[in-house]
């Protein structure tokens, strides 16, 4: 079987710009590289019928074995029906993203987006227990988040920024820090993650 | 006459219809008896179809006189019968139901009048392709099907919806030119393009060449199927369509690219040489899909992975080549059809009770609703593959003919079903938990509808919420899902029978090419028991 070059060749190149068009992001070359990639398609079904011939079932006298192959023709036919009704449709759909979003970009998958950034927590199996369960609830750290609000506030001690607890510790006799600590600015801001296990 | 000679009906029926109800586009009461008299019409020539293949044997139809293997020719044997009568009474359905939605909705937030013509092409073109004996018609069949599926997942054109149908559609399209591309590589190594005579020539090439073209066919019927390197469209695009869409698309359309594949295996490229690769497939989507559906918390979206992880189950049947196996993927290619699509009905019903179908804001539905419960307990547990159902007989003879074979890759898939069965039935659980089983004071973000007075029994807002055609055509799915366990011994004994046929292959080769075919004996090695 004889193929014909330049068929090839053209083929080749469609198939390597289709390719490379289905990979945008845009639409509308997405559906460029999808018709060259059907017109490639059709030029390969093209030459599975071999050299060209004479036109088949003309008449009765020529030799069958000069004849063209007439399927590949056909399922041409029928290749190009298909990929005409495919692409009016995805103009369609083209316009209407256009008309929508008022861009020519695939969009996110919002819910996809939103369990793929949703932590491993899992708020029943996960949630935070109490440490202190007894009726007379101490206002102390784990208890209750609402009940001791973790303090953030810092003070200035020595040329450096501790947090209020940390200094305060500090401050207890034995603890090797012999420096005197002025209370000065305490800074009362509150942190915005106090209720960070509730979500 | 034949009655297989009717076979062609099966596709002209659907086809008829669409046009009918075509021309009847203004009148909705018409269109709805029109498109639900010609469906019921084609499931009934259908099981005429099925019936006269029963107990075993083949019939071929040589469209327009054409004499095969230069004419098209549609095949009817076990197999294909079995498959248009599940997926034609699936179909029915889903039909009644979304009449039923586009009355209760009174027809205004999607064109439904287009909804009935596409419908029942898709239909057309699901018969198509499961009676084709035809590579390109097979593609043709594809074709239909698709160019149908692209119109109903994006009905309405609502912004969600065409953001999928562009994955969908271009994901589909892609699939569609590598089908092709093998189709004319296929007509370039051997001149034809009928299976059958595909079956002779195909044996004849060197290993390498048939590799080749046996790889691009598996790739092209691999996405249509959602194998797993090649599933990911599926979860992204399926649930944003119309319940009845979305339905009707998980029962089918990957079923219908498993269909492909089960010939492509038996009869084009009989022998074991891919089964390795395959069964790795199997596991890997097995496990990644069901993996997947345990992050969700939206219940179309879980149903969407677990249809992705089952798809491994029939891959796995497929891959292993022996009577037993291929049995088994048969019965549960029927099975999971029915399950699939009756979960996706109950989720809609779900959506519409509950007011969403995010397990984080449902909550105590089944003191709402009990019939809304058994409607999804009793396929949720189907799915899962718990004892009485029909799952778990698919899943059992999966696993026996796993053991059977005993290969060490074998042993890891036997291994791999069991735990995604296991995996299977915690998400659905988690499902039935929090949707049905926990007070609505308890949930999150419980939806509104939820909280509110309970209505008495017939109340006008209880007939609102769920019309009685949709629970009727839910509940109908649902008791075809318990028929097919309890009429588990005859199907599994067709089963049985069209394994056995197509493995063979000769009767399918001399049903199409004429008796006294020499049949080229199928290079088995091993598991062809």
């Amino acid at each position: 079987m004889t193929v014909n070059l330049t068929l090839l060749t053209v083929m080749g190149a469609l198939y390597a710009c289709g390719i490379y068009l289905i990979l945008e992001r845009s639409l509308t070359r997405v559906l460029l590289g999808l018709m060259l990639l059907a017109n490639a398609t059709n030029l390969l079904i093209l030459a599975t019928g071999g050299y060209a011939g004479m036109a088949p079932f003309f008449s009765k006298d020529t030799d069958p074995a000069s004849y063209s192959d007439p399927l590949p023709q056909a399922l041409i036919l029928t290749s190009i029906v298909i990929s005409f009704a495919v692409t009016a449709f995805m103009l369609g759909i083209i316009y209407r993203t256009w008309l929508l979003a008022r861009q020519d970009d695939i969009q996110d998958d919002i819910e996809d987006r939103r369990v793929a950034e949703t932590p491993s927590f899992d708020a029943e199996d996960d949630a935070v227990i109490p440490v202190e369960t007894s009726e007379f609830p101490l206002p102390m750290r784990g208890s209750d988040s609402s009940a001791a609000p973790e303090s953030t506030a810092t003070v200035e001690a020595g040329g450096r920024t501790l947090l209020a607890e940390h200094a305060a510790q500090e401050e207890k006799p034995g603890s090797g820090n012999s420096a005197p600590v002025t209370d000065t600015g305490v800074n009362t801001e509150k942190g915005t993650d106090t209720d960070g296990g509730a979500k | 006459m034949n009655l297989a000679s009717l076979a062609p009906l099966a596709v002209v029926l659907p086809i008829l219809g669409a046009a009918l109800t075509f021309l009847l586009i203004r009148h909705s009461r018409a269109q709805r008896a029109v498109s639900i008299a010609l469906l019921s019409l084609t499931l009934l020539l259908e099981c005429l179809l099925l019936a006269s293949v029963w107990n075993g044997g083949t019939a071929a139809v040589n469209i327009g006189g054409w004499v095969p293997p230069w004419g098209i020719v549609l095949v009817v044997d076990q197999f294909s019968s079995l498959m248009l009568v599940v997926s034609s009474a699936v179909s029915l359905a889903v039909l009644v139901y979304a009449t039923g939605q586009g009355m209760a909705d009174g027809d205004q937030d999607a064109p439904v009048s287009i909804f009935h013509p596409t419908y029942l092409i898709l239909v057309a073109g699901v018969s198509n392709a499961f009676l084709s004996g035809d590579l390109f018609n097979l593609y043709v069949g594809f074709e239909i099907l698709l160019t149908a599926s692209y119109v109903l997942m994006t009905l309405g054109g609502t912004g969600p919806r065409i953001r999928a149908g562009v994955t969908y559609v271009v994901v589909s399209v892609v699939s569609s030119v590598l089908f092709l591309i093998a189709i004319a590589m296929v007509y370039g190594a051997t001149g034809t393009i009928n299976m059958a005579d595909l079956a002779i020539k195909l044996s004849e090439l060197d290993q390498g060449t048939k590799t080749l073209l046996h790889v691009m066919l598996l790739v092209a019927f691999g996405i249509k199927a959602a194998v797993f390197p090649l599933s990911f469209w599926l979860p992204d695009s399926y649930p944003t369509a119309p319940a009845p869409v979305t339905a009707v698309f998980a029962g089918l359309l990957t079923k219908v690219g498993v269909y492909a594949m089960v010939r492509t295996e038996t009869l084009l490229f009989p022998g074991d040489s891919l089964n390795t690769p395959l069964m790795v497939v199997a596991l890997l989507t097995m496990v990644v899909g069901i993996l997947g559906a345990l992050a969700q918390s939206d219940i179309k979206r879980l149903l969407s992975f677990t249809l992705v992880s089952h798809i491994g189950y029939m891959v796995f049947g497929l891959a292993m080549s022996s009577v037993a196996g291929l049995a088994a993927a048969v019965f549960y290619v029927a099975h999971h059809i029915t399950i699939q699509t009756s979960l996706f009905l109950v989720t809609g019903l779900i959506e519409r009770r509950g007011g969403s179908s995010s397990v984080d804001r449902l909550a105590g539905l089944a003191k709402l609703s009990p019939l809304l419960a058994l409607l999804f307990f009793v396929p949720a547990m189907n799915l899962a593959g718990i004892p009485p159902f029909s799952g778990f007989l698919g899943k059992l003879g999966l696993m026996q003919a796993g053991i059977g074979l005993g290969t060490p890759l074998a042993y890891a898939l036997v291994i791999g079903g069991v735990l995604t069965s296991l995996l299977t039935l915690l998400a659905v659980a988690r499902v039935w938990n929090r949707a049905f089983w926990r007070k609505a004071e308890d949930a999150e973000h419980p939806d509104p509808v939820l909280l509110a007075v309970p209505v008495p029994e017939g109340g006008a807002t209880a007939v609102r919420l769920l019309p009685r055609t949709m629970v009727g055509s839910t509940l109908g799915l649902v008791v075809l899902g318990v028929a097919l366990t309890l009429f588990a011994g005859p199907l599994f004994r067709v089963a049985d029978q069209s394994a056995a046929a197509m493995l063979d292959r000769s009767a399918y080769i001399q049903a199409v090419l004429g008796d006294g075919t020499p049949v080229p004996a199928a290079a088995l090695s091993g598991g062809g028991k």
